[in-house]
């Protein structure tokens, strides 16, 4: 059939669909399903990692490739610092500027480092909000136990307890910085519900709530005259000769020369991996989301978490192909957007896990029921209309009015028509492993926001994501800039990474990856 | 959009995968083959070029991208972001070089009087000379001219508002006559207009002050005290 014939069958079954309730998976049936369809359980897609602080764990080839990989940093290299501080923050997204604000408020020197701009990242793409329990019907200890489920009761409890109460100051701080989050008619907060989430809980700037948190945190950075280096990339920590972490080296990304920076502690938010393009999916992340952290923290000897599991956000763009891969915001799900088949079917409740709802779109289209573009991509269609009928013409461009221009620019109306959207790889559910401090397995060594792991379990609900950032990057910052008025700087050394290297040859791993990636290539080579 | 529109959107778009129809572009000045419809970014890699000035979240949020480009026979030079905009026969572009605005700094929290702390922090926004220029450079859509005005005015909330939108790009710097950053007036703005004008939302100051007494320590105990399985069937009961 036609995609034109396709898509009127998403406006001829519309109101059929309205009167129709989907139960949430059983337990059982979920599991299933996630086992046959989600891209986690896809085996050739996974090998061990030879050597390291998680020999033997299984995670994703091309993550594994760069966690063996070979440093960029020659084992000579003169280590006479170029900067001297007392906290160097790797990172210039949502983590990275509130590590770096919270350790400047509390006295130390910082430097926050970044390999693009401040404020490129993936936090200021975020349109679905930040989960902060403040209603009366809600609390922290419901926030946890949905988020518990919704990390499959494998989330490290300490680390989700202190999330989720610190939650409301966490608002209180962002207001305080002029966060304009929605409010109601009586001043309060808007909550609205989102998926995995038994109460209505996400906060909101429209779908701009991660775009004007960064607008503003960048602003203050720049305020407090953080000394700011952008376009300069760590490609290797330095360590004390009992292995702690004593600073990095950065690149400088327009000269190519190396920076030695001793640092007391470094706090590391680099985010996650979704340009990795793992099993070959698109992603909704940036340019530089290529998990630079993890790499360098293990070849420092820290332990990393659930590096096998990621999350593929249910609504990635298919069409058209200048959008492949982007986010069409989970909010248009929460506010009663279906999800429909090509026979015109709904075939999953919207508001289920990012995983089952991933999971059961894969299924629709292995199993014949997707709807293919001209570019033969598969998808199945968000019933974006159904939004304004549901609530009153312009409620679309009211509330979603990143995702009406998004789609406005190649000539699209999303009022109009629905969308075909397919999973898309967004979201690294592990990462470094971390106490409630934000600090790693390696004393001084901090790590904030998605690079590190534990909190999320095996799936991540939508809007803990920015409360996560913002609550262990005040607490890394916070504790950073504690330990530095009572610690001296230690020595600078490659030690590790020459018994990394040791390690790596025993293991006959290749030399030929290097790590941290730093950006994908997607420079073409030959005309 | 209509239904003859749709329908030459999915020819064209055939067209262009199976068998991608080439156009030629001209980058900073050299001219280029590249398929038709890719956007300005992938364009620049297409062609040979290592771009990391100028790349950041390829999903028009983050503003790096800043480009002007001309399309074909028209004098006009417009702007644009690079990673949401696609190519067509006979455009030339040139990503903007990075400009230097002047950003005032402020202690946000500090300010007694924002309305009028705006003319010693941002003195030229008030000189603004109504070229409109800033309000035709900006790929966002935005009326900045007016919101330039409106922050003179002290309609915070306004500004707040309209720049809802504002990618920070600065598209809109360059183009001014009388030396205006409107997007960074329009940022002093919109914190001010939240961090002084807006009601201190109540139920948050509440529950904040629950936390901090201890109000949920007994529920805490309980579930914490949970075994795995207990928890796990307190999970699954959860609507």
């Amino acid at each position: 059939m036609q995609l034109l014939a396709l898509q009127e069958l998403v406006h001829k079954t519309r109101d059929t669909r309205r009167a129709q309730t989907l139960p949430k998976f059983p337990a059982n049936e979920r599991d299933t399903l996630i086992k046959k369809y989600h891209p986690d359980h896809r085996e050739s897609a996974y090998r061990p990692i030879k050597f390291g602080p998680n020999a033997g764990d299984m995670t994703v080839r091309e993550l594994a490739a760069l966690l063996e990989g070979e440093s960029p940093v020659p084992a000579d290299l003169d280590l006479t610092p170029a900067y001297t501080v007392d906290v160097l923050v790797v990172g210039g997204g949502g983590a990275g500027c509130a590590a770096a604000l919270h350790a400047h408020a509390h006295g130390a020197k910082v430097m926050l480092a970044t390999k693009l701009r401040l404020g490129d990242s993936n936090t200021v793409m975020a349109q679905g909000g930040i989960q902060i329990a403040i209603t009366n019907e809600d609390s922290p200890v419901q926030h946890f136990l949905d988020t518990l489920k919704g990390g499959h009761m494998k989330n490290d409890h300490l680390l989700l307890k202190t999330m989720v109460e610190e939650g409301p100051s966490i608002a209180k701080w962002l207001l305080d910085l002029g966060v304009l989050f929605d409010r109601d008619a009586d001043g309060n907060l808007h909550v609205k519900k989102g998926g995995g989430s038994s109460k209505p809980r996400l906060l909101t700037c429209s779908d701009y709530t991660g775009l004007e948190i960064m607008r503003v945190l960048k602003d203050e950075v720049l305020n407090q005259k953080i000394q700011l280096l952008e376009f300069s990339a760590a490609v290797e920590l330095l360590s004390d000769e009992q292995g702690r972490c004593s600073g990095a080296v950065l690149q400088d990304l327009d000269n190519k020369r190396f920076l030695p920076v001793a640092a007391k502690t470094v706090i590391l938010a680099t985010g996650g991996i979704g340009r990795l393009h793992i099993q070959g999916f698109p992603t909704s992340n940036h340019f530089g989301a290529t998990g630079d952290a993890l790499p360098m923290s293990y070849r420092l000897g820290a332990k990393l978490l659930q590096i096998d599991t990621f999350q593929y956000h249910p609504t990635g763009a298919v069409y058209p192909e200048q959008l492949v891969g982007a986010l069409v915001t989970e909010g248009i799900r929460s506010e009663g957007g279906h999800l429909v088949n090509a026979k015109g079917e709904r075939f999953v409740n919207e508001l289920d896990t990012r995983d089952v709802v991933s999971s059961s779109i894969i299924r629709e289209c292995e199993e014949g029921r997707g709807v293919r573009t001209a570019t033969g991509r598969l998808g199945v269609w968000l019933d974006t209309p159904l939004l304004d009928v549901e609530s009153g013409p312009g409620t679309l461009e009211k509330h979603f009015p990143a995702m009406v221009r998004q789609y406005k620019r190649y000539g699209l109306d999303i009022t109009k028509d629905p969308v075909l959207i397919y999973p898309t790889l967004h979201y690294q559910n592990g990462g470094v492993q971390i106490d409630v401090h934000g600090e790693s397995g390696v004393p001084n060594l901090f790590v904030a926001g998605e690079a590190s792991g534990g909190l999320h379990g095996r799936n991540r609900l939508m809007g803990n994501s920015l409360l996560d950032l913002m609550v262990y990057g005040k607490r890394a910052g916070t504790a950073t800039a504690t330990r530095a008025q009572s610690m001296s700087h230690g020595r600078l050394t490659l030690d590790h990474l020459r018994r990394f290297r040791d390690e790596a040859r025993k293991h006959g791993a290749s030399l030929e990856t290097h790590s941290p990636m730093l950006f994908p290539d997607y420079v073409r080579k030959e005309a | 959009m209509d239904q003859k529109a749709f329908d030459s959107n999915v020819l064209i778009d055939q067209e262009e995968v199976l068998r991608p129809k080439m156009v030629t572009v001209e980058i900073a000045g050299k001219k280029y083959e590249v398929p038709e419809g890719i956007t300005v970014i992938k364009a620049l890699w297409y062609s040979g070029q290592e771009v990391i000035h100028g790349v950041g979240c390829l999903g028009g949020y983050c503003g790096a991208c800043a480009t002007y480009y001309r399309t074909k026979d028209d004098p006009k030079v417009r702007t644009c972001l690079a990673c949401s905009t696609a190519v067509e026969d006979g455009m030339s572009f040139s990503m903007m070089a990075p400009f230097p605005a002047r950003k005032a700094t402020y202690q946000m929290a500090e300010l007694k009087d924002p309305k009028q702390d705006l003319f010693n922090l941002y003195p030229e926004a008030p000189m603004c000379r109504n070229c409109n220029a800033c309000t035709e450079a900006c790929p966002q859509g935005i009326d900045v001219r007016d919101g330039v005005w409106k922050a003179v005015f002290g309609d915070f909330k306004s500004v707040s508002e309209m720049f809802m939108d504002c990618v920070m790009c600065g598209l809109c710097t360059p183009v001014c006559i009388a030396d205006i950053a409107p997007n960074l007036v329009a940022l002093y703005a919109s914190r001010a207009q939240g961090a002084h004008f807006m009601e201190k939302p109540k139920r948050l100051q509440e529950r904040i002050g629950e936390i901090e007494q201890g109000h949920y320590t007994k529920e805490w105990d309980r579930i914490l005290g949970m075994n795995d399985q207990e928890l796990k069937d307190v999970c699954a009961a959860i609507k």
